[in-house]
C-alpha cells in the first residue's frame, strides 16, 4: 500500500479571509475510521488552518510520509504495528532536530496506561493528547505544538507530577530530576484543567511565563535519565 | 488405606484451585475435608500423614503410628510413605484451618526458628525413632545388610531433603513472596541434600568394591554419565523447548479466550444495546461512556483482569474513580479524573471522599454543559488534596441563601468536623471550583 497522500493544494490555498495561522499536518493512526473523523473535524482549512497533507497507518509508512511531505506537526498514534509511535519518533529523530522546519509530534492515543504515555514522550513528542479531545481543542494543540509550545493534557501533567514525586532514589542529575515549585504549581494547575490564561492569573505571572514552565517540565522530562520513570509506570505502589 | 483421591485430578493444582476446591469439599456440618492432598502445613516430612489423617477424618498421631508401625514390618512404612509423597499432590488442607501450626514460625525480627513442638507431634516423633531403631536393629542381624545399611540411609535422607526442598518451591510459587535470605537457605538446603545422595552412591560403590577401586569406578561413572549426556542432551532440551513453547501457546489461548469472553459479556452487549436506543442520544452516550470506562479499566488494570467493580474501594485512588464514574454514569455528564499518587483511605478520608462525591454530583448537576468536570486528587506527604471543577454557569457565592444547605452542610461541614477544610470558588460565568484539603491519620 502506497502512503495516500491528501490534495496538497487545498481551495484555501488561494482563497481569502482564511485564519492567517497556517499548519501542514500528517495524521498517522492505524484506524482508517479514526483518521477520516479528525480529517472530517480538523481538515476544513478555511476555517480551522490545518491541511492535512499526508496519512500513514503503520510505522514504515508514517516514517516514508513524514520524509517526504516535511509537515510541521505529525499527529501520532501511540500504538501502531511495527513498533508503535515510540519507533516513529526514534526514526524521525533526524527530523525534530532540524534546524529549519523541525518536525514536531503531538501523541494522541486512547490508552490510558501511563507507560505508554511517559514512553512517547520520552521519545520526543511535544505533548500529548486523548482521542476524547474536541476538534476546537485538537486544533488549538496543534498550533501550539507548532510555536513549540509544549502541550500538557490534564492526565499527562497527572502522569509527569507522579513521576516525579515518587522518587526515593537520589537524582542522577540534581538540574533535571526535579521540578522547580514553580513548575510543580503549574502542572498541578493543568492537572487541575486550568487553561494557560487561567494558570497565568492564578499564580500572578504572564502566559510567556507559564509556557516556559511548561517547556521547561518537557525538556526535563525527556532528558531526565532516571529509570523510575519507566519503572514507576509499571509498578505503581503505595506510599 | 485409602488408594486412590476421590476424583484425581489432572494437573497438580494450584494453590486457589486447591483452596477453592477444598473449600467446596467442606460439609455443611463442618467436617475435615474428604479429599486427598497431601498437607502443605503443619507437616513433618512430605505431609502425606497430615493429609490422609484429614482425608480420613482421625487424628494425625494415628496415622504416623500406623506408619510407624507399618515401619516394623521389614520397612513397608518407609515405602508406602515414600509413595503417597511422590503420587499425591501437594494442596491445602487435610486440617483445619484454625490450628495453623508449621514447623518453624516467624520471630517479630523476621527470623524463622523451630516452633515450640506440642506434645502429640513429640510423641510421634519419639515413636517414629524408636520403630527406626528397632528397624536398624533388626538389620544389624544380617551381616549382608548391615553393609548397604547406612549408604541406604545417607541416600534415603539426601532424597528426602531435596523432595522436600521440591515442595517448599512449589509453595513458595503460591506465596509468591519470597526473601533473598530464605532462597539462601534453599539453595543450601539442596546441596545438602544432593550431596547426601552422592555420598550415599559413592559408599555404596565403596562397599561393594574395595577403596582401591574407588578412581575406577568413578572415572566409569563420569564417562557413562557424559555419555548419556551427549546422548539424551538435544532430545532433552528439544523436549523442554517444546514443552515451553507449548505452554505459552496455552496461556496465549486462554487470554485470547478470556478477552473473548469479556467482549462478549460486556462490549457486544452494550453495542446491541445502543442499537436499540440509536434515537435516545443521551442514552446512547451514557451506554458509550460507561462501556469505555469499563473497558478501559479491565484493559490498563496493571494485574489484568478486573473483576472486582463491586468491592469497597481500599485506596483513595480506587474511591475518588468509582465516585466518579457513578456521578458520571448517573448524571450523563463526563468526568476528567486526575490522580496523582495514593493511599489508603481512613476515617477522615472517606468523609473527605463522601465530600468530594457530593461536589461532584453538584458540578455534573448544574456546571455539567460547560464541558467535562475536572476532578483533582493528589496525596503529598500527609496532605491530601482534592478539587473538583466544573466550566459551567457558575455563581456568587454570597448570593445564595442561607437555607441551602447543600454546600454548607454536606461539603464545607463534614470537612470541617473531620478535621479538614473546604475551599468554594466560583463567579458568574467562570464555572465553580472546590477545593478540600484533609490530614492524613496515620504516616
Amino acid at each position: 500500500m502506497t502512503p495516500q497522500q491528501a490534495g496538497q493544494t487545498g481551495p484555501a490555498e488561494e482563497g481569502t479571509g482564511g485564519p492567517e495561522r497556517r499548519v501542514r499536518v500528517v495524521l498517522v493512526d492505524d484506524h482508517r475510521m479514526f483518521r477520516t473523523g479528525v480529517q472530517a473535524e480538523i481538515g476544513r482549512t478555511e476555517t480551522t488552518g490545518v491541511e492535512v497533507v499526508g496519512e500513514a497507518a503503520d510505522v514504515d509508512q508514517a516514517v516514508t510520509v513524514i520524509t517526504a511531505t516535511r509537515p510541521e506537526v505529525v499527529l501520532l498514534d501511540v500504538h501502531l504495528p511495527g513498533g508503535g509511535g515510540v519507533e516513529v519518533l526514534r526514526r524521525c529523530a533526524p527530523l525534530m532536530g532540524a534546524a529549519e522546519h523541525p518536525v514536531r509530534f503531538l501523541a494522541l492515543s486512547v490508552s490510558d496506561a501511563a507507560e505508554d504515555v511517559i514512553g512517547v514522550i520520552r521519545g520526543g513528542a511535544r505533548g500529548y493528547v486523548t482521542k476524547t479531545i474536541t476538534g476546537t481543542d485538537l486544533v488549538d494543540s496543534i498550533f501550539r505544538v507548532q510555536e513549540g509550545d509544549a502541550v500538557f493534557s490534564p492526565r499527562l501533567a497527572g502522569f509527569v507530577l507522579d513521576a516525579f514525586a515518587s522518587t526515593d532514589a537520589p537524582p542522577v542529575d540534581e538540574d533535571l530530576d526535579r521540578l522547580t515549585q514553580r513548575e510543580r504549581e503549574v502542572l498541578r494547575l493543568i492537572a487541575r484543567g486550568y487553561a494557560y490564561k487561567e494558570i497565568a492569573k492564578q499564580l500572578f505571572i504572564s502566559v510567556k511565563t507559564v509556557e516556559s514552565h511548561v517547556s521547561a517540565v518537557l525538556r526535563k522530562l525527556q532528558l531526565s535519565n532516571r529509570h523510575e520513570l519507566t519503572r514507576w509506570a509499571t509498578a505503581r505502589r503505595l506510599i | 488405606m485409602p488408594v486412590a483421591p476421590p476424583r484425581p485430578t489432572a494437573e497438580p493444582p494450584r494453590a486457589d484451585r486447591a483452596d477453592r476446591s477444598a473449600r467446596s469439599a467442606v460439609p455443611e456440618d463442618g467436617t475435615p475435608w474428604r479429599r486427598l492432598y497431601r498437607s502443605a502445613d503443619g507437616r513433618l516430612l512430605g505431609g502425606v500423614a497430615r493429609g490422609l489423617a484429614g482425608h480420613l477424618g482421625v487424628p494425625v498421631a494415628w496415622v504416623r503410628l500406623v506408619f510407624v508401625g507399618l515401619l516394623l514390618a521389614d520397612g513397608l512404612g518407609i515405602l508406602l510413605y515414600a509413595a503417597f509423597w511422590v503420587f499425591v499432590p501437594l494442596g491445602i488442607g487435610g486440617r483445619a484451618a484454625a490450628q495453623h501450626r508449621p514447623l518453624f514460625e516467624t520471630a517479630d525480627d523476621g527470623r524463622r526458628r523451630l516452633r515450640k513442638p506440642d506434645k502429640g507431634q513429640l510423641f510421634a516423633l519419639m515413636a517414629l525413632a524408636i520403630g527406626c531403631l528397632i528397624f536398624a536393629g533388626d538389620l544389624n542381624t544380617a551381616d549382608r545388610a548391615h553393609r548397604y545399611l547406612w549408604p541406604t540411609l545417607l541416600i534415603g535422607a539426601g532424597v528426602v531433603l531435596v523432595w522436600r526442598q521440591a515442595d517448599n518451591a512449589r509453595r513458595a510459587s503460591w506465596t509468591a513472596a519470597d526473601s533473598r535470605h530464605r532462597r539462601l537457605f534453599q539453595i543450601v538446603r539442596a546441596l545438602v541434600g544432593v550431596g547426601l545422595v552422592g555420598m550415599g552412591l559413592t559408599v555404596f560403590m565403596v562397599v561393594r568394591g574395595s577403596a582401591a577401586q574407588l578412581g575406577n569406578v568413578l572415572t566409569a561413572a563420569i564417562a557413562v554419565i557424559a555419555g548419556i549426556a551427549l546422548l539424551a542432551g538435544p532430545w532433552l532440551v528439544r523436549m523442554t523447548q517444546d514443552l515451553s513453547e507449548e505452554r505459552t501457546m496455552r496461556i496465549r489461548a486462554q487470554e485470547r479466550a478470556e478477552v473473548a469472553a469479556h467482549v462478549h459479556d460486556s462490549v457486544l452487549h452494550t453495542l446491541t444495546l445502543i442499537q436499540r436506543n440509536a434515537d435516545d442520544a443521551g442514552e446512547v452516550r451514557r451506554l458509550a461512556r460507561a462501556q469505555e470506562r469499563e473497558l478501559r479499566n479491565w484493559l490498563y488494570k496493571p494485574e489484568g483482569t478486573g473483576k472486582e467493580e463491586d468491592e469497597e474501594p481500599g485506596t483513595l485512588a480506587e474511591a475518588v474513580k468509582k465516585a466518579a464514574a457513578e456521578v458520571e454514569d448517573k448524571h450523563g455528564v463526563p468526568l476528567e479524573v486526575v490522580v496523582v499518587g495514593d493511599c489508603p483511605l481512613d476515617d477522615g478520608l472517606s468523609a473527605c471522599m463522601q465530600a468530594a462525591r457530593e461536589a461532584m454530583v453538584n458540578a455534573a448537576k448544574y456546571g455539567g454543559e460547560g464541558g467535562p468536570v475536572q476532578v483533582f486528587a493528589e496525596v503529598d506527604g500527609r496532605t491530601v488534596f482534592v478539587s473538583v471543577r466544573d466550566r459551567g454557569p457558575g455563581f456568587d457565592p454570597d448570593s445564595v441563601p442561607g437555607d441551602r444547605m447543600g454546600v454548607r452542610e454536606s461539603i464545607v461541614g463534614r470537612m470541617q468536623r473531620n478535621g479538614g477544610t473546604a475551599r468554594l470558588t466560583s463567579a458568574p460565568g467562570e464555572g465553580t471550583e472546590v477545593e478540600l484539603t484533609m490530614e492524613r491519620a496515620d504516616a
